[in-house]
């Protein structure tokens, strides 16, 4: 369980922090660590250079941009967790971050760390697929932006290139009469979910939904965004009847913990959960 | 590979040394340092026996390289007691039974004492939620839970 060896480098500027991880084609970016760090204890990663971003200057702020806010890669999941802007402008976002791992986790792991890394069951990810949101990144060719729904691209896999590093992840903000909700199920409070299901909904004046979001975790390779359920919803479907159309599409592996059938039955129930509570909280 | 000079604080004292980049923190307290009170049980992040505060906030020391502690304040559960006075937290756990053999207690008592102000707002399914981070193979959680009811309850007392 001890780590291989590697050289390390905890560089200020994102420039100095792209040279060092073009100095080295075995390098790898270190952020929070709470991922990459098992991968290195279980002999899974072996980098030959870690580039800890954690001393770089501008990767650490919560930025509110009108509609949108952008957050710096290097913001701790606990600082977002408990940011009243967050809470205020981006609520689907502040009640995710409850469900990562645990509290001494999220002091550690970062926002940017959680997107890159793109496990198919972590709720960051998912949030900024359902939300359409994006990334910016910076490689030795310059600054780029990638959609959400081009960045995830296969298990642990993502479009952002070797020797590139993500800088910002940018969520749109939420409007009036919006309601957000998280459901998972997992095996312990903590856990990995099985599957969850994470909504949020815009009412007009008149009661009716006229913006709806649903990204579903733990249900395929990457997360997913439940486009079928969405429509329902927005044609005016009842969250159950919408909820039966959530596993259109999906095709979840089975392993020790969860059976595929058994994940595709949790994508319908946490998505009515999640429909049902974020109507009521738009309400 | 070329090791780094760090210089950090533990408990106070200021500790300066040269380590491996591969060095964990967990593992810099206990061989390093000597400070054993800090246990390891998984070493790869979901036991929380290795957790200490890392600035004031509760960190798992076994995925932290000590690397990149430098600059930082450390407190490790060595760090609690006043000499022989156990801090109210200590003395809580003892009262509450709130241990068996000990091997998780370290880990409980700083994932606690790092959060005292937060728990004193929550309900109790909200306390175990927080305190799911560290496991217990003995004793259960009932007593744990009664601790940080009660060292939070005598913490609200004197601050009236
Ligand atoms: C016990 C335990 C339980 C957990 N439970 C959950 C959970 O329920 N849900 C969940 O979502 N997560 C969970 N996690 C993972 C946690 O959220 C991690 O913090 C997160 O996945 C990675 O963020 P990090 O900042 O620690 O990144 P690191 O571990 O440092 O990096 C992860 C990967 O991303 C790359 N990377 C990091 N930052 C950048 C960047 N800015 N640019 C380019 N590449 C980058 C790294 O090179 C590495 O490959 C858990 C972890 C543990 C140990
Ligand atoms: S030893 Fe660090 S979490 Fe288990
Ligand atoms: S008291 Fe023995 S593991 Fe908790």
């Amino acid at each position: 369980m001890k780590p291989p060896e590697f050289d390390y480098v905890a560089p200020n500027s994102v420039d100095d922090a792209i040279k060092a991880l073009g100095s080295d084609l075995e390098a790898k970016v270190l952020a929070g660590g709470q991922s990459l760090i098992p991968l290195l204890a279980f002999r899974l990663a072996g980098p030959s250079l870690l580039v800890d971003l954690a001393r770089v200057d501008g990767l650490d702020h919560i930025t509110d941009e009108g509609d949108r806010l952008v957050i710096g890669a290097m913001t701790r999941q606990r600082r977002v967790e408990r940011d009243p802007l967050v809470a205020d402008r981006c609520p689907l976002l502040a009640e995710s971050l409850r469900h990562v791992g645990h509290p001494q986790i999220r002091s550690r792991g970062t926002i940017g760390g959680s997107v890159a890394h793109a496990d198919p069951a972590a709720e960051l990810p998912g949030v900024v697929l359902a939300l359409g949101g994006r990334v910016h990144v910076t490689g030795p060719a310059g600054n780029r932006t990638i959609e959400a729904e081009e960045l995830f691209q296969g298990f642990l896999s993502t479009s952002i290139a070797d020797g590139e590093i993500l800088t910002a992840v940018e969520v749109p903000a939420s409007g009036p009469r919006t309601g957000w909700s998280v459901v998972e199920v997992a095996r312990r409070p903590g856990d990995y979910a099985l599957c969850g299901a994470l909504c949020q909904l815009q009412l007009d004046d008149s009661g009716t939904v006229v913006d709806a979001h649903l990204g579903l975790i733990g249900v395929g390779d990457r997360p997913m965004r439940a486009h079928a359920v969405e429509a329902a919803v927005l044609g005016g479907a009842s969250p159950s009847e919408a909820a039966e159309l959530a596993p259109d599409g999906l095709r979840p592996g089975s392993d020790v913990h969860a059976s595929s059938d058994y994940r595709l039955h949790l994508a319908t129930v946490t998505s009515r959960r999640a429909l049902t509570q974020a109507l009521e909280r738009a309400a | 590979m070329a090791t780094h000079l760090i210089k950090v604080e533990v408990n106070g004292e200021a500790y300066e040394r040269t380590v491996p980049p591969r060095l964990l923190l967990s593992d810099f307290l206990r061989h390093e340092l000597h400070l054993t009170g800090t246990h390891v049980g998984c070493e790869h992040g979901v036991c929380g026996a290795c957790t200490v505060q890392l600035d004031g906030q509760g960190v798992r020391s076994c995925l932290l390289f000590a690397v990149q502690a430098d600059g930082s304040a450390i407190k490790t559960v060595e760090g609690l007691a006043a000499g022989d006075d156990l801090h109210p937290l200590q003395a809580a756990f003892s009262a509450a039974h709130a241990l068996q053999c000990g091997f998780c207690t370290p880990g409980f008592l700083m994932t606690i004492d790092s959060m005292l102000d937060e728990f004193a707002t929550m309900t109790e399914p909200e306390i175990r939620e927080a305190l799911s981070g560290n496991i217990c193979r003995c004793t259960g959680y009932q007593g744990i839970v009664e601790a940080v009811k009660a060292t939070v309850a005598s913490h609200s007392q004197e601050g009236r």
